[in-house]
């Protein structure tokens, strides 16, 4: 494993662009998490990095480890696949847990039901 | 055939996910990778689950490239929004999109891809209605979503699955 120092300079700036590309998204989502004013619209902020952010950072990994390693590596694939099937699944879940409760308390900020006659 | 490898796509799969994770193609691991397979789709045909049919793979690759370009842009609307701050209005909606999409498999691979989107989350569907509520963060046009959605998406995934 050579480090940083050693690689290709185009390598090393392309590494660094994905990495800090992916970072930011990462960040941009988590200040949504914070900044965001209902749990409605929390819920799309960690998505940026579990979609993109996590694809930048992932592939810089792979193009790091694949110019310093002498050998071609893509297991940060299913790293990128596990959390982009699951993450959905978690905040389905959470929206809907949120919703039963939201309509438990009769709140006026959510739609009723589909199934019940006012949708 | 079907007996002894019931679910060979997902048999497949497994083994090049073991392959991955263990970042080697030599016999052995090739060998243990199959084994895993193999139990894994057994015990999957134990539980008997409904068969996904997918009947055009070319259209899967297509959806794959679709749901990447609006992916990457969606993340930087919603990085916008979010570092715009206070500053915009209120915009974010609770929408209802009729579907015609049925198949099971279909509608949970559309509630993945509009939850795994940023600023579109999938929260509610009614199968008796084939109607499903979705939240969007920056709602500007309610007709213009529910079309994105439906030609977009619902129409590839009709074509893929039913």
């Amino acid at each position: 494993m050579s480090d940083m120092a050693e690689m290709p300079v185009a390598v090393a700036v392309l590494v660094g662009l994905l990495v800090v590309g992916g970072a930011a998204l990462t960040a941009a989502g988590c200040l949504g998490l914070a900044r965001l004013g209902t749990f409605y619209e929390r819920i799309h902020a960690p998505t940026l990095g579990t979609s993109f952010g996590a694809l930048l950072v992932l592939a810089g990994s792979a193009v790091y480890f694949t110019a310093g390693g002498g050998r071609l590596a893509v297991h940060e694939v299913l790293i990128f696949v596990f959390v982009s099937i699951t993450t959905p699944v978690t905040l389905m879940l959470l929206a809907q847990a949120a919703l039963h409760r939201d309509r438990a308390e009769g709140s006026d900020e959510v739609p009723p039901p589909i199934d019940s006659d006012a949708a | 055939m079907s007996r002894i490898l019931p679910y060979p796509a997902l048999a497949a799969a497994l083994l090049v996910m073991w392959l991955l994770l263990n970042q080697s193609v030599a016999p052995g691991q090739m060998l243990l990778g199959s084994i895993v397979g193999v139990l894994a789709a057994l015990a999957m045909a134990a539980l008997r689950p409904e068969k996904p049919r997918i009947r055009r793979l070319g259209l899967v690759l297509r959806l794959v490239a679709l749901v990447t370009i609006d992916v990457a842009r969606s993340n930087l609307a919603v990085a916008r929004i979010v570092l715009a701050g206070g500053r915009r209005e209120q915009t974010s909606a609770f929408l209802h999109v009729p579907l015609r999409l049925t198949d099971r498999h279909g509608l949970a691979v559309l509630a993945c891809i509009v939850t795994a989107t940023p600023g579109s989350a999938w929260l509610e569907y009614s199968p008796a209605r084939s109607c499903v509520l979705i939240h969007v963060l920056d709602l500007i046009d309610e007709q213009q979503w529910i079309d994105t959605l439906t030609n977009r998406y619902e129409t590839l995934l009709l074509e893929i699955f039913q």
